[in-house]
């Protein structure tokens, strides 16, 4: 199971944090702090895991942000770089060549997308398909368009 | 009216215009404070957006507990985009610990029954991803009811909420195993992972459920085969492989269920087979599943072939051009290396190779790894590549590298001359990274090796002349040649090139030691005393030695300068017979050999007591030397007290000086009886007992002399059992006068934390006209309360 998963630029800057254990404010600003500095620091030759604790970090960076996540000791790396890589395709199909910029301007979005590809920490759907076609009938259904103006149509 | 409010996106503009943290704080205070005023008023319209930018704000580090509430006035509310916001402000501020999370219990339920399938789905995510064990309990039924829905969407969210509940409210699982079952039935992926996920979760949970669905195997198989077998699926596809994820999953689960069962274990092993040799290993998807199915194989009873085709695929990682993949790959066989040990042994060239890889965890775990594979047989080649290693591997391995290659060499070292050049080797290429413990050790193997006495005094001799940086290597250096200096005068030495050593050249080394900024303060010490030692083992230039020790006599360090002075008085009293411990030193002179025994002697006698009666017992090391020269045993002692050298030797070995000090409270003579403990010959000796301390005991010996003639040259010797430590102080004296006109008394110190039974053995020996007498004796009469 994943515990937390975030999202933060290379200035060290959070841009999404999802928490899938029940931790305290200041805990969780802690471990944000250390995982940014942890994975911010690393060298560019090394591989994309790190023991941290009893948990394994896997993070990878996507142009300017870095992604990191959280496993549980018996989980699979190699299968949480697949999984880091499918929320990326996610975000791309959604915002359409996905930047930083449109998960900072956009960051609830990206919540939503989050949740209808995981929940509690496992993957819940595996058909990218899927993902898609949810959160576009969701989108259907808000009121408010505009808050979304900005969005782009699909 | 309220104000306009900013809309989400322009704040977020706003925010980012800030050039400074105190502008950024203004600006968010500002917002906040709109925020505050427009939650008052409890306006819905724009509750949602208000929610949306604390939201923000939150992320940026700024307290948004102020918006708890209105969170659960949006999830309450009947539109969509309000609910949507809603729960997930309830997933970012609100967790179980707030009591603020019950409250939204029941609109969850609510909403779990909702028409719109999306509503249903954001309660079921809200419940999976925060739910309060107390709301688990309460919507524990509700989640059961859709896990039976035919809507798959609804299906998938609810088997991942039960996994939540279920990890929170472990007393539920059997709630859940029917319909857990039927849910793999089904066609839809993100149904079959979410329920493979569920099974999983109880199995690992409750060993009775894991029973219950060993019967679902065969199920399992045919899925995975379908998976392999089946066309083109574009939208499970990562890269030609169809759902890795599932795969993976199921992969997962399967090695729960093989456990520790043959039968199901057997059931899984044709798939596992296929899985293990047809995946696609191209990609990362691939080598994925490839991992898990490793895994798995390894952890269920398979057959020992499936066992092979497992480690191999891990020795192909190995080469594996991703760093990634070798990464896990060394962290596997890291796992495995006890329970296949041959199997990993296979692939021992590929690992050590990794030593040389790039990428620092992998060095790390190719290090582990060279280390469990070492055997009797592999010992030269592995050390020889761990050498090679240690001279250019990370500082934060050193320390590792360095103990793991002693540990290797004490165990299979093949020979004496071998481990001695292997502990060198290491001292010299990473002597800073030693433990502490090393030098006491290293002393004691060469001290075991007679034999290459000459070999290793030389050796160190050339490498603290290259290097007088590496403290270990110093320190050992500074002994032996203290010790065995005159193997370096000598020049004899049959290996090496013979190099002629002067006593100057000596001593020159031995001052550079003591001057140089480098020497830490115990090699400093080191120095000192071996140059004390060179004082009665060379000829020529005591008066340099004296110099030197009485500048020290003033040395700023407090060790230093207790040590010169007792060296100093050494030298100046020696005609003081009360301190006849220190007065003998010079006279050890003309004894050089059986003296560097004697301390080897007594250096033993701090590690381990050793028996006295049998001369070839292994434990008696210094037997070794013995038996080349027996008559100079008795010398050894006779020439100077065994307990002259525990105020030098404690201060090297860092070892009981301190409760030296404790017991140097006055001998009261208390309730202990007396006893004697040897009266032969006209020779007597009686112990008399003090308790000093929980553990300690003093023994004052008398030894008296009833016979007509002098004893002289008397000495006494001791050894107890093990556990027990035993210190001799020195005896007032060697002559025993004739006919009890005057006694010899003498302080024996004991150490028994352990409270054993307190024996002893004593070899006397002395001369009485002309011939020397020696005996031994056991002392079994201590009263219980000496030990007790």
């Amino acid at each position: 199971m994943m515990r937390f998963m975030l999202l933060f630029s290379r200035q060290g800057k959070l841009r999404l944090q999802k928490w899938y254990v029940s931790i305290g404010d200041k805990e969780k600003k802690k471990i944000t702090r250390e995982m940014t500095q942890i994975v911010l620091g690393r060298k560019p030759q090394t591989c994309n895991f790190i023991d941290w604790k009893d948990l394994k970090i896997v993070y990878k960076r996507y142009a300017s942000l870095y992604f990191c996540c959280a496993m549980e000791g018996q989980d699979n790396e190699l299968l949480t770089l697949e999984l880091m890589h499918r929320y990326v395709e996610l975000l791309d199909n959604y915002f359409g060549n996905v930047c930083e910029l449109d998960i900072i301007f956009n960051f609830e979005k990206a919540y939503f997308i989050l949740d209808e590809f995981l929940m509690g920490g496992e993957i819940q759907e595996t058909s990218k398909l899927s993902v898609s076609k949810s959160i576009e009938e969701s989108d259907m259904l808000q009121e408010t368009l505009e808050e979304y103006m900005s969005k782009p149509a699909f | 009216m309220a104000p306009s409010s900013v809309k989400l996106q322009e704040l977020i503009r706003l925010i980012r215009t800030a050039k400074t943290q105190a502008e950024e704080r203004a600006i968010i205070q500002k917002e906040c404070a709109d925020i505050r005023s427009s939650f008052r008023e409890e306006d819905p319209s724009f509750r949602c957006r208000n929610v949306a930018k604390l939201l923000y704000m939150h992320m940026l580090g700024y307290p948004a507990h102020f918006g708890q509430m209105e969170c659960l006035k949006l999830i309450a509310s009947p539109r969509f985009s309000d609910k949507r916001v809603g729960y997930l402000g309830a997933m970012l501020l609100l967790d179980e610990r707030q009591d603020a999370s019950l409250l939204i219990t029941n609109s969850i339920k609510n909403d779990m029954n909702h028409n719109s399938q999306y509503v249903q789905g954001l309660a079921l995510c809200t419940l999976g991803c925060m739910g309060s064990s107390e709301m688990c309990r309460d919507l524990a039924t509700e989640v059961e009811r859709l896990l039976k829905t035919s809507n798959s969407y609804i299906k998938k969210k609810a088997a991942l909420s039960a996994v939540h509940v279920v990890r929170k409210v472990p007393e539920l699982i059997e709630l859940y195993i029917p319909a857990a079952e039927s849910l793999l039935g089904g066609k839809n992926h993100g149904v079959l992972h979410s329920a493979v996920v569920l099974i999983t979760e109880m199995c690992v949970r409750n060993p009775e459920a894991t029973c219950k669905f060993k019967k679902v195997v065969p199920e399992l198989v045919q899925i995975m085969k379908n998976l392999i077998m089946s066309g083109y699926s574009p939208e499970h596809n990562v890269g030609g492989i169809s759902d890795p994820f599932l795969q993976v999953q199921m992969l997962c689960l399967m090695r729960i269920l093989g456990q520790n069962d043959d039968e199901v274990s057997e059931a899984m092993n044709d798939i596992l087979a296929q899985v293990a040799t047809n995946t696609d290993t191209s990609k990362n998807a691939g080598n994925a599943i490839l991992y898990e199915t490793v895994l798995t194989i390894m952890d269920i009873r398979s057959e020992s072939g499936l066992r092979v085709l497992a480690v191999n695929i891990l020795g192909r990682f190995l080469l594996n051009s991703d760093k990634n993949i070798r990464y896990i790959a060394m962290t596997s066989l890291l796992k495995m290396v006890q329970t296949d040990h041959n199997a990993v042994q296979r692939h021992r060239g590929t690992i050590v190779d990794c030593l040389k890889d790039t990428d620092a965890s992998v060095k790390r775990r190719a290090l582990d790894l060279t280390f469990a594979l070492i055997n009797g047989h592999n010992i030269r080649s592995m050390i020889k590549e761990l050498l090679q290693f240690l001279d250019h591997c990370p500082a934060e391995l050193r320390s590792d590298c360095a103990s793991g290659i002693f540990l290797a060499a004490e165990k299979y070292a093949p020979s004496k001359r071998w481990h001695i050049d292997t502990i060198l080797r290491v001292l010299t290429t990473a002597g800073s990274y030693v433990r502490d413990e090393t030098v006491p050790n290293l002393i004691q193997l060469i001290t075991n090796t007679s034999e290459l006495y000459a070999y290793t005094v030389h050796k160190l001799y050339q490498a603290v002349l290259a290097d007088i940086s590496q403290q270990p290597l110093v320190q050992v250096a500074a002994w032996c040649i203290g010790e065995y200096g005159e193997f370096l005068l000598s020049g004899t030495c049959e290996e090496e090139k013979t190099v002629k050593v002067t006593e100057d050249d000596m001593l020159d080394v031995l001052e550079m030691i003591l001057q140089s900024h480098m020497s830490s303060p115990a090699t400093r010490g080191y120095a000192l005393t071996s140059l004390m030692k060179l004082s009665t083992r060379i000829s020529d230039n005591v008066d340099r030695i004296r110099k030197i020790v009485s500048i020290y006599g003033s040395c700023i360090d407090v060790e230093l300068q207790q040590r010169a002075i007792e060296y100093n008085t050494l030298f100046k009293k020696y005609d003081h017979m009360r301190v006849a411990v220190l007065e003998r030193m010079p006279v050890i002179e003309k004894n050089s050999q059986v003296c560097s025994d004697k301390s080897t002697k007594v250096l033993n006698d701090e590690n381990k007591p050793f028996s006295l009666s049998k001369p070839n017992q292994t434990e008696v090391k210094i037997q070794n030397a013995a038996n080349q020269q027996t008559v100079d045993l008795l010398d050894l002692i006779g020439i100077s007290d065994p307990s002259s050298t525990p105020v030098v030797q404690n201060n090297q070995e860092k070892m009981v000086g301190g409760e030296l000090l404790d017991l140097l409270g006055g001998i009261n003579f208390g309730a202990i009886p007396s006893i004697t403990a040897y009266n032969k010959n006209g020779l007597t000796v009686e112990f008399f007992f003090e308790k000093v301390g929980n553990n300690e005991l003093s023994i004052q010996l008398k030894a008296k002399n009833a016979t007509a003639k002098d004893m002289k040259e008397f000495i006494l010797q001791a050894a107890v059992p093990k556990n027990i430590q035993i210190h001799l102080q020195a005896p007032s004296g060697s002559v025993l006068p004739a006919l009890c006109s005057g006694c010899v008394s003498q302080t024996i110190l004991i150490s028994n934390p352990n409270k054993v039974s307190l024996k002893m053995r004593l070899r006397l020996s002395y001369s009485i006209e002309g011939s020397t007498v020696q005996d031994i004796c056991e002392v079994n009469n201590f009263p219980p309360q000496t030990w007790q």
